[in-house]
């Protein structure tokens, strides 16, 4: 993974940016949708689409690409802006985000856009479709493969089995070039993950399962790409990067409302309760872009 | 109407039985033999699904899943994805029952080339009981868009059925009994996904025909035998595919007898009888009655006391028979 020098970063806050003002703005034409995965990992899809993919939008069949499933099928909103600004398809099109007979479905249909490496929406899957791959692409090229299969997941849907049976499977077949990036924003439909079912100790889960695990700030590109180097020189076992996020990103009049970290020591149980309620009108307001659009949970 | 080539021995006390489970491990095999990009997967259930006899020849192109029935149909879908045909292999209970979502939207929705044998379907599992009696798997599959269900009537058709599914693109249930039943076709004997055949065709103008899938056709042509020593002209038609359905025979039957009688080891919601039914209502208005699972669980027991308790035995079949010949 060649290193990222300061004008690259440069390049790609300018077009992380340009995915922002996409996502809000598909979103706004929608006039639903999730807003807070997408703006939260908008950095990292742009570090994938404008740096780390071996990719060619203008033949997206090309048989030795990397392959991006994305696993948690609604954040597709910046899924689509980044494939949109690497030219996939013109940027324009993204305002058809949720229409009659838009390629860009509410959810990712491969059917409609065949660029896209799998179809989602129902949680839980990705991970057994890129095991899947990567098993495939074993049978044909042993470890002669140049391929990666980078599967994308939320944190929220960890909650299903499914994940962890494929975690086990590319655990016991030791797929190194499986890597999967997990989205630790924190929050899932009904709150924050840690009150829904608690994921922590999350890299000890995925260590014990035979992965290498890697944890980073997901919004400095630098250390998203460090640790994708790091994941691609493993070999021995698949690698799963927890980056940590922010929902809702780049959006000021939410950003950095939310106290992601559990309550501080010394806090009252009323305190608490006025916190989680701020929280979740916090929420609320990102969840709506502040009343502008029909809530993901409606 | 002609029958096509049988086993000679059909109506043999000591027709030659073997699972139909048997013929979806053979034809597995064969596939691989003939195409590199078949590969199987299964959950902990490679014999008795037969998926061993691939497993321990092409090792290299085998996935064990462990009990994991969910995860694998979406490892498949991935499989699929890069050019590889695969087979994925459980009771049918937990494939395509616990895994259905999965089926649906990562195989089905993504239109991927997968296959899915579901091994120990129909009340005949026996002893198991009813947690492990899939009598409710054809209504989940035939409902699914792009999905092809055969339903094999023994072990001979079951390869050629397995055979016929790594050919054709697109995803298909293939679904299988487990215990031994009665070798009614021959290897000359032809199958064709979505051709639907005569296995009995009596001596008079049919006044009744008889469409069954899986062993039960084996009781169909013995219920036709019978009525036909009564003087009741039954026709047998072995349906082989559920969908898609073929309607040409299935109304070309139902001209020439001018009375249905469906006959399958499955919940009459939804089954293939609902599929007749619907093609009927909608073509050929035709008196139809249905021999099924009458909506409720199964339960352990001998497979032929089972067959009987639900209804499904010979005697039930000439009943049906008799009562629609009726109403007509």
């Amino acid at each position: 993974m060649p290193h990222l020098h300061d004008e690259k970063i440069k390049f790609l806050e300018g077009k992380a940016n340009d995915v922002r003002q996409s996502i809000i703005e598909m979103l706004l034409a929608a006039g639903s949708g999730h807003t807070a995965g997408p703006l939260g990992m908008a950095d990292i899809f742009t570090l994938f689409y404008f740096h780390i993919l071996k990719h060619d939008p203008k033949n997206p069949e090309w048989a030795e690409r990397d392959r991006l499933i994305l696993s948690n099928g609604h954040i597709c909103p910046v899924l689509y802006a980044a494939m949109a600004h690497a030219g996939y398809f013109p940027v324009e099109e993204l305002k058809t985000l949720r229409k009659f007979k838009s390629r860009l479905q509410g959810h990712p249909h491969r059917e409609w856009l065949p660029a896209l490496e799998t179809s989602s929406g129902p949680l839980g899957s990705g991970l057994s479709q890129g095991v899947g791959m990567a098993l495939a692409d074993r049978m044909d090229n042993g470890k002669a493969s140049s391929k990666f299969f980078y599967v994308f997941m939320g944190d929220g849907e960890l909650d299903c089995g499914q994940i962890w049976e494929a975690a086990m499977l590319a655990g016991k077949e030791k797929l190194h070039n499986i890597i999967g990036i997990i989205d630790r924003n924190n929050i899932q439909i009904d709150g924050f993950t840690e009150d829904i079912m608690p994921m922590e100790p999350l890299k000890d889960k995925w260590e014990s399962f035979g992965w290498h695990v890697l944890e980073i700030d997901g919004h400095n590109f630098e250390a998203i790409n460090d640790a994708v180097g790091q994941a691609q020189a493993v070999f021995e076992k698949p690698s799963v990067i927890i980056a940590h996020t922010i929902p809702g990103k780049g959006v000021d009049f939410t950003e950095r409302r939310f106290e992601w970290h559990g309550n501080p020591p010394g806090l009252g149980p009323e305190d608490v309760v006025k916190k989680a309620q701020q929280g979740a009108a916090a929420l609320e307001e990102l969840r709506t872009l502040g009343g502008r659009i029909k809530s993901e949970h409606e | 109407m002609e029958t096509i080539n049988l086993n000679p021995k059909l109506f043999d006390k000591d027709v030659e039985q073997l699972p139909i489970r048997k013929g979806y491990g053979d034809g597995l095999f064969e596939a691989g033999k003939l195409d590199p990009r078949v590969v199987a997967l299964c959950a902990d259930l490679t014999g008795s699904t037969m998926t061993s006899t691939f497993s321990k020849v092409f090792p290299e192109r085998f996935v064990q899943v462990g009990i994991g029935e969910q995860s694998m149909a979406s490892v498949a879908s991935g499989m699929a994805a890069m050019g590889k045909i695969p087979f994925l292999a459980s009771y049918a209970m937990f494939s395509p029952g616990r895994n259905w979502e999965q089926i649906r939207t990562t195989i089905c929705y993504n239109d991927r080339n997968v296959k899915i044998g579901g091994a120990h379907a129909g009340i005949s599992v026996g002893p198991d009981g009813g947690t492990h009696q899939a009598i409710e798997d054809i209504a989940i599959t035939r409902v699914i868009p792009r999905m092809t269900v055969i339903t094999p009537c023994d072990a001979i058709e079951a390869k050629k059925a397995t055979l016929a599914a790594a050919k054709m693109v697109g995803p298909v249930y293939i679904r299988l009994a487990r215990e031994k039943t009665p070798v009614m076709t021959t290897e000359e004997t032809p199958f064709e996904i979505g051709k639907a055949q005569y296995f009995f065709v009596p001596s008079g103008a049919p006044q009744v025909g008889i469409i069954a899938i899986g062993a039960l056709v084996y009781n169909a042509i013995m219920a036709a035998k019978e009525l036909e020593a009564e003087g009741i002209m039954a026709t047998v038609l072995n349906l082989g595919t559920v969908k898609p359905l073929d309607e040409e025979k299935v109304i070309e039957l139902v001209k020439a007898a001018g009375a249905i009688v469906t006959v399958e080891e499955h919940q009459i919601i939804g089954g293939m009888g609902s599929a007749v039914a619907q093609v009927l209502s909608e073509k050929q208005p035709t008196p139809i009655e249905f021999i099924g699972v009458r909506d409720v669980f199964g339960q352990s027991g001998e497979p032929n006391e089972l067959i009987e308790h639900y209804g499904m035995g010979i005697s039930h079949i000439k009943e049906a028979a008799k009562k629609v010949i009726a109403r007509k």
